[in-house]
């Protein structure tokens, strides 16, 4: 509208006073009485849109008291979702109608939590906690997206929020699958090895799964060449120290030490799951 | 239109031809001659220009469809190559932007005096920018490579990847000394070397602006300067002050770091204003409507403007408190700009307006700007922000306010100072021919970002999600055109500078003093130093009396 009328002004001035049809400028130093106007009028107009941005934000940010809180894990480049009764997931799995609460850390660096179909979103800082709540009205799959810079698969760092009825979210929400030898393939998509490890072969981030149990490889120990067996106690080492060994060709300081975040049992299966990954 | 021509003493050489002490190439790099270093800053900033216009064409051509699109082009690649990109349009070419050129070569001329304050600390400026740069190209070539950490260098992830992001800082560290430097220089040449008679309202309106965004400088540079300063300690020797691993704060960086970066937002666009208020009276062949109000509106902008800084943060964790006031004052800081806006087109009001490239391309700066102001207001909105924050919709509204205000604002001030410069005249009609190129190509450009990011398509993704692709075809496509716009400008000016037919000492009728002096100006611009009566425009008035008595 604004840019409307400046538009038109200026074409419209540019047209009627153009040199030929108004050879004579007159100088018109200025006008107090417009000064005010214009300083005045726009003043009052961002004024009420500050309020409507103010207002609109302050709701956004009282949770209601019945809200379901989820703890959002925020990690180089994937999502984890904890419910309150334990269940983990990489996806955001929310009942309808039932306000939601995110309770937002990051492990590594800046993320940020965005659902641009509810229009909002929020920094994910390490060392810091941070929320977010909305109100799914839909039985919908929204995209989650990373809006953070956050390094290479950033735009791959993905995810999905899935509105469920409340009795199948309840069903989903009672379902805990247990931990044992064969939940690797599970584990490994849910905790975000995925995000740098692929099981068919291909080269991501890290090193494929695929075909390197008992194989032998070129690690780096301190800059120092070193060849190794595949092992589970190498598999468990990586998982647990991986700086101490750094494969050949990929780089230090990206795969998240998992020590503390995956259990001894998980850790197992998930060396147990690359074994079988032939 | 009909010239007044004042006449030097013949003898005197222009500073194009006079070669000082020095020959060949060094009777411009050893030179102290304000003109020539505004050439020198003019030189180099286009060429950056040119290699950060490729950098933009290629993530363009990237992101022409989902997923990889140019063969071997990966997504660590594109990270680095955006960061290069901004670096390149943020340190190298929109900051110097246009004090560097034109108020290098046109400010001390047009307050009447022989050169800056300190002719040969202008020069160390100059080489501060080069070296500055010159340590941001081996960050390129050297060890793992460019940082991909974004320009704006967010810790931690700026701490933990292993690309070259200690040097490039250092780059950006040196180039801030020139930044520093030259808004000392400008500081001081304005409070103390202004003609007899030039009283501070009595100044052209390009000179209040380089006023204040000279006080930017000077203040505000400093503090990015101790940040990245923090950030290369942090690598080498983990002090801890920004990495959350050892206790320090993250969110301490950001507020750190636009401290500066906002108010460099104005070091940016404050010269470019200038330059319009200067164009619009002279092709409206009046005087500007409203000369206080826009003189005091850059003052109150440049001071305002400091404390804005954290609404880039909106999304972080902050105090609503904080939120409340930091969005409030964003929305204060838009109404001086308001009334520039008001006042220019105010200026047009019987006016008798030769519509020639220059005020083309500063009408074309009013309109790209308003757009660019208007979305700023969206992102100052908390409401709104939530959703657009870190999404195409800034990165729309960052080129409309950087390329289309400055960018567009630098293009205006070029065809309207080129004749002074080189003392020649361009092809006239081609640059209406390269000037729609530029807008449409622009639009199509830079409009599909606003709606992209609106569908929620976030900023810095090498890959995006099917749905989005229309809108990136449209904006790649556009950046084509908007490109073959640019090139036929780049060849205008480059014949035109050798070429072109000799142009008189006031081709436009303007009435600051740029315009008594020959084209091209005379080594030491003035043989005497003029006396200043009246008001910063009363030129205009004489001009019509002469009008109406030839009718
Ligand atoms: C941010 C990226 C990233 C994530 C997430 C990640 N890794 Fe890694 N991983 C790497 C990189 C890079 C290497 C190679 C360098 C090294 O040895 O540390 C690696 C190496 C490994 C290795 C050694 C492979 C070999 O060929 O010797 C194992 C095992 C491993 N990761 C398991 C995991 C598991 C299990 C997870 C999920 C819990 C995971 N990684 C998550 C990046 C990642
Ligand atoms: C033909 C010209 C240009 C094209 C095609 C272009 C294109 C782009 C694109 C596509 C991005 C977004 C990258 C992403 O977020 O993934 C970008 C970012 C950017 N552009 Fe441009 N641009 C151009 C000119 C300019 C100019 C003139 C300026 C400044 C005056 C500028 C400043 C920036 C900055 C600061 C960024 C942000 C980089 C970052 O995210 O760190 N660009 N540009
Ligand atoms: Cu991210
Ligand atoms: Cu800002």
């Amino acid at each position: 509208m604004v840019l409307l009328g400046i538009t038109a002004a200026m074409l419209f001035f540019v047209w009627r006073y153009r040199l030929k049809r108004n050879p004579l400028a007159s100088n018109i130093e200025g006008n107090a009485m417009m000064e005010i106007v214009w300083t005045a009028l726009p003043t009052a107009l961002v004024m009420v849109m500050f309020w409507y941005g103010w207002a609109g934000y302050q709701s956004s940010r009282s949770v209601p008291p019945d809200a379901m809180p989820v703890k959002v894990t925020a990690r180089m480049w994937s999502w984890m979702f904890e419910y309150a009764n334990g269940k983990v997931h990489h996806e955001l799995f929310v009942p309808l109608d039932k306000p939601v609460k995110l309770i937002l850390a990051s492990q590594d660096v800046n993320h940020s939590l965005y659902i641009p179909a509810v229009r909002i979103k929020q920094d994910c800082i390490p060392g810091r906690e941070s929320y977010l709540w909305f109100r799914p009205t839909k039985l919908e799959t929204y995209d989650i997206q990373c809006a953070e810079f956050c390094g290479t698969e950033h735009s791959n760092m993905l995810s999905k929020v899935r509105v469920v009825s409340a009795s199948d979210f309840e069903t989903w929400y009672n379902t805990i699958e247990p931990v044992d030898e064969n939940s690797g393939e599970r584990l490994v998509q849910i905790y975000g090895c995925l995000s740098c490890h692929t099981t068919d072969g291909g080269k991501k981030v890290g090193p494929s799964f695929k075909g390197i149990y008992g194989e032998r490889q070129t690690v780096l120990v301190r800059r120092r060449e070193m060849n190794i067996d595949v092992d589970d106690e190498y598999l468990l080492e990586s998982m647990r120290e991986p700086n101490a060994k750094i494969v050949k060709g990929y780089p230090p300081n990206q795969m998240p030490s998992q020590e503390g975040i995956l259990s001894d049992e998980q850790m197992t299966a998930i060396v147990k799951y690359i074994q079988e990954l032939k | 239109m009909a010239s007044t021509v004042v006449t030097h003493t013949p003898a005197v050489l222009n500073y194009l031809e006079e070669k000082g002490r020095h020959a060949g190439i060094l009777s411009w790099v050893l030179s102290t001659d304000h003109k020539r270093i505004g050439l020198l800053y003019m030189y180099t900033m286009f060429a950056f220009f040119g290699v950060g216009v490729l950098m933009g064409l290629i993530l363009r051509l990237e992101l022409l469809t989902p997923g990889p699109t140019i063969p071997g082009f990966t997504a660590n690649m594109y990270n680095a190559v955006f960061t290069l990109h901004g670096v390149i349009m943020i340190f190298l070419f929109v900051i110097p932007g246009l004090p560097a050129i034109f108020g290098n070569f046109c400010m001390p001329i047009m307050i009447g005096a022989r050169d800056v304050a300190f002719p040969r600390l202008n020069l160390l400026s100059w080489y501060c920018f080069i070296v500055g740069a010159g340590i941001a190209v081996l960050a390129l070539f050297t060890g793992q490579g460019f940082p991909d950490t974004g320009w704006t260098f967010y810790v931690p992830y700026s701490l933990r990847t292993g690309t070259n992001v200690t040097l490039g800082m250092l780059g950006a560290f040196i180039i801030g000394w020139s930044s520093i430097l030259t808004g000392l220089n400008f500081l001081v040449t304005i409070h103390r070397m202004r003609a007899p008679g030039m009283g501070w309202f009595q100044m052209p309106l390009f000179v209040w602006a380089l006023y204040a965004t000279a006080w930017i400088q000077v203040i505000a540079t400093p503090v990015v300067g101790i940040t990245l300063a923090l950030v290369m300690l942090e690598r080498a020797i983990d002090v801890g002050i920004f990495n959350p691993a050892l206790g320090g704060d993250p969110i301490l960086f950001q507020h750190m770091f636009w401290i500066y970066s906002h108010p460099a937002v104005y070091i940016m666009i404050l010269p470019a204003m200038g330059a319009i208020s200067e164009i619009i009276p002279t092709f409206a062949g009046r005087t500007i409507f409203g000369y206080k109000a826009i003189a005091l509106s850059s003052l109150s902008i440049a001071s305002v403007g400091y404390l804005v800084w954290a609404h880039h943060m909106f999304t972080t964790p902050m105090s609503l408190a904080a939120l409340f006031v930091f969005s409030l004052l964003t929305f204060f800081v838009a109404i001086p700009s308001g009334v520039k806006v008001f006042n220019w087109v105010a200026t047009l009001y019987k006016g008798s307006i030769d519509l020639r490239s220059p005020l083309l391309f500063a009408l074309s700066f009013i309109f790209l700007f308003s757009i660019g102001g208007l979305t700023g207001l969206a992102n100052g909105a908390l409401g709104p922000n939530l959703h657009i924050h870190d999404t195409y919709f800034i990165v729309g509204h960052f080129h409309y306010v950087m390329f289309g205000g400055t960018g567009f604002g630098l293009f205006a001030a070029l065809h309207y100072w080129f004749p002074k410069m080189y003392g020649r005249m361009y092809n006239e009609r081609l640059a209406w021919y390269y000037w729609a190129l530029m807008f449409v190509g622009f639009n199509m450009l830079y409009f599909s970002m606003l709606i992209l990011g609106m569908e929620g398509n976030p900023r810095r993704y090498y890959d995006y999600l099917p749905r989005f692709q229309t809108w990136h075809v449209v904006s790649t496509v556009g950046s084509w055109i908007l490109v073959a716009g640019l090139l036929m400008m780049a060849y205008n000016f480059i014949r035109s500078a050798r070429r072109g037919a000799p142009a008189p000492a006031n081709p436009w009728g303007g009435v600051t003093l740029e315009w008594t002096v020959p084209s091209p100006p005379p080594v030491e611009n003035f043989h005497e130093i003029p006396r200043w009566e009246g008001s910063a425009y009363h030129g205009f008035e004489k001009l019509q009396r002469r009008r109406s008595e030839a009718q």
